[in-house]
């Protein structure tokens, strides 16, 4: 299970506060907690700011990459501040996101190519949101259909079939579990198949009861990456048991004690 | 076609140089893998399989008159028989089982098993592997003792076993050795038992797993998946089962009575003398294929036989 890191995103107040103030520790440490977590890959987003995004996502990354060495996932919605993100990054990185619309994927596959970087493609494209699995797996393989013409390697895609919060679209929880078997058979190698966990909980009482619930299933259901917050222990050691209950590492009764693979 | 892994297995090194602080004239590496063994076009090993051969300070009365013949001059004087493996028969490093302190055997005291590995030190240049006999209490008061007369040397020093570990993690740590970790062909607790290891302050690349105890029609098969499965974790990314393999082959291969029945019992089986050396030889090519990174060989002629097999197996294939 891929594991990206939510953290340093300036919607919250801290790293907001840390990116106004150019407060590099307090960056560096928000990354070096999030590896000791357990994550592979952190999400950097630059979040509202003031000043020019392009310009905050690279101080964000070179900061970032003085204190540990791990992927990067660029995420911002402007095309020009991914491709700044992108050139600060030193070693390798994901895009977040496109969608199936094609002004982003005219923007972002070119990219990603140019930078041997993973693409994050959330399910959705000009008409919106869709509201069950088979309008997902229709734009999922659109998408599929642009990288392969592309000629970006399919396992450089991560697909995302769109988490809403159960308090708001409680259907569409099941709607995006179902379209992740789909997403696997639409080319060789498949796809990865990635979620914006937190997004699930937004504005619920037990935000991390849900989140780790899901993430049960949505691995069970052939989820192998997803962006979510590492410093939440009960949602790794979920993490960690769901990968041992799949048959993704051996078990041993000491197993959450070890380093996760 | 080639088969990439997200994951490494640990390079271990046993022995130590004097600019190491040792007094070895050479060491050995192993491990380092990342696919696994023998596969042209994969990622290739940069260390081959090694051959230990096994020393006993004491060895059984029923031992196999086959298995004696070859040693005859040497049974009794560990440094002259390890002096022997490594002059004539070429071991790149030599397996000191130290039986002697069995209560049951001769109940030596633990100053004289570490005179012994003094011994054995001072008369071989090759890196030691330190086997104890298995009796916990008595071994628990031998290593400590051993380990400081090995102090420095690196030595790989066992058995660790889940139910008996501690001491002996301690007394590698305070003298600088690597540990052997043994399960009972369980992957699930050579795991656990790594990773209490590890807990006690043992870096993850100074461990080296011994899987367990099997031969040709004795558990072999066993054996041999758990040593896939513990290998095809460690390349996958588990850094608890990502450590180099070691096979204790002789103990197993000998007490199989196809190489042990004389000629008279069993005529059909062919000249008794080649059929125990034979039986460690395919016990051993067995492991190497399913990962082992040392096998450990008692006789002469099996060790000629390994040592020919894994040069084939190693060999840079014509025009590559």
């Amino acid at each position: 299970m891929f594991v990206i890191g939510e953290r340093i995103n300036g919607m919250f107040r801290s790293v907001a506060r840390a990116i106004r103030e150019r407060d590099a520790n307090a960056i560096a440490d928000l990354a070096r907690r999030q590896v000791a977590g357990g994550a592979h890959a952190l999400d950097i987003n630059t979040g509202p700011t003031g000043e020019e995004p392009a310009e905050v996502m690279t101080w964000l990354v070179q900061t970032v990459q003085e204190a540990i060495d791990i992927p990067l996932s660029i995420d911002s919605p402007k095309p020009a501040v991914v491709a700044a993100g992108l050139r600060a990054c030193r070693g390798r990185a994901l895009i977040n996101s496109t969608t199936g619309a094609q002004e982003k994927l005219d923007a972002l596959l070119p990219l990603a190519q140019e930078f041997g970087a993973g693409l994050i493609a959330l399910t959705i494209d000009e008409r919106g949101i869709p509201r069950n699995a088979a309008a997902r797996a229709e734009i999922a393989l659109a998408i599929v259909a642009r990288a392969m013409e592309t000629g970006l390697p399919t396992d450089h895609l991560y697909l995302d079939p769109i988490v809403l919060p159960v308090n708001a679209a409680q259907d569409q929880c099941r709607e995006a579990l179902a379209a992740m078997p789909t997403f696997r058979t639409l080319c060789e190698p498949p796809p990865h198949i990635i979620i914006g966990l937190s997004n699930v909980s937004q504005g619920t009482a037990n935000r991390s009861l849900i989140n780790r619930t899901y993430l049960a299933m949505a691995m069970a259901a052939g989820c192998d990456a997803a962006i979510l917050d590492p410093l939440d222990k009960d949602l790794m050691d979920v993490l960690r048991t769901a990968g041992i209950l799949l048959n993704q590492e051996i078990y041993c009764d000491s197993y959450l004690q070890s380093q996760p693979a | 076609m080639r088969e990439s892994w997200p994951g490494k297995i640990f390079t271990v090194t046993i022995g130590a140089t004097a600019a190491e602080g040792g007094t070895r004239a050479r060491t050995v590496t192993v491990g380092g893998h990342a696919a696994l063994p023998f596969l042209p076009g994969d990622a290739p090993s940069p260390h081959r399989p090694l051959v230990a051969m096994e020393v006993l300070d004491a060895v059984p009365p029923d031992w196999p008159e086959h298995l004696r013949g070859p040693l005859a001059d040497v049974i009794g004087a560990p440094a002259e028989w390890a002096r022997q493996c490594v002059d004539v028969y070429g071991a790149d490093l030599i397996c000191l089982r130290l039986q002697s302190p069995h209560p049951d055997w001769q109940d030596a005291s633990p100053d004289a098993a570490a005179a012994t590995v003094r011994a054995v030190l001072a008369a071989v240049p090759a890196p030691l592997i330190i086997v104890g006999c298995g009796h916990a209490d008595k071994d628990n008061e031998v290593w400590p003792r051993v380990t400081e007369a090995a102090k420095g040397e690196r030595c790989l020093v066992g058995v660790a076993v889940p139910e008996n570990y501690k001491t002996l993690v301690v007394a590698c740590l305070a003298d600088g050795h690597t540990i052997l970790a043994e399960a009972p062909i369980d992957v699930n607790i050579q795991k656990q038992l790594n990773i209490l290891i590890t807990e006690m302050g043992m870096p993850p690349d100074r461990i080296v797993l011994h899987p367990g105890n099997a031969s040709l029609g004795y558990g072999l098969e066993y054996e041999y998946s758990i040593m896939e499965r513990i290998r095809l974790a460690g390349l996958q990314g588990d850094k608890m089962l990502a450590q180099p393999m070691l096979a204790i082959v002789a103990d197993e291969a000998w007490k199989a009575k196809e190489a042990r029945l004389p000629e008279t019992a069993m005529p059909v089986w062919g000249a008794a003398a080649h059929r125990g050396p034979a039986w460690e030889a395919a016990t051993a090519a067995a492991f190497l294929q399913s990962g082992a990174d040392i096998v450990v060989l008692l006789h002469p002629e099996s060790v000629a036989a390994v040592k020919r097999a894994i040069a084939d197996l190693t060999a840079v294939p014509a025009g590559t």
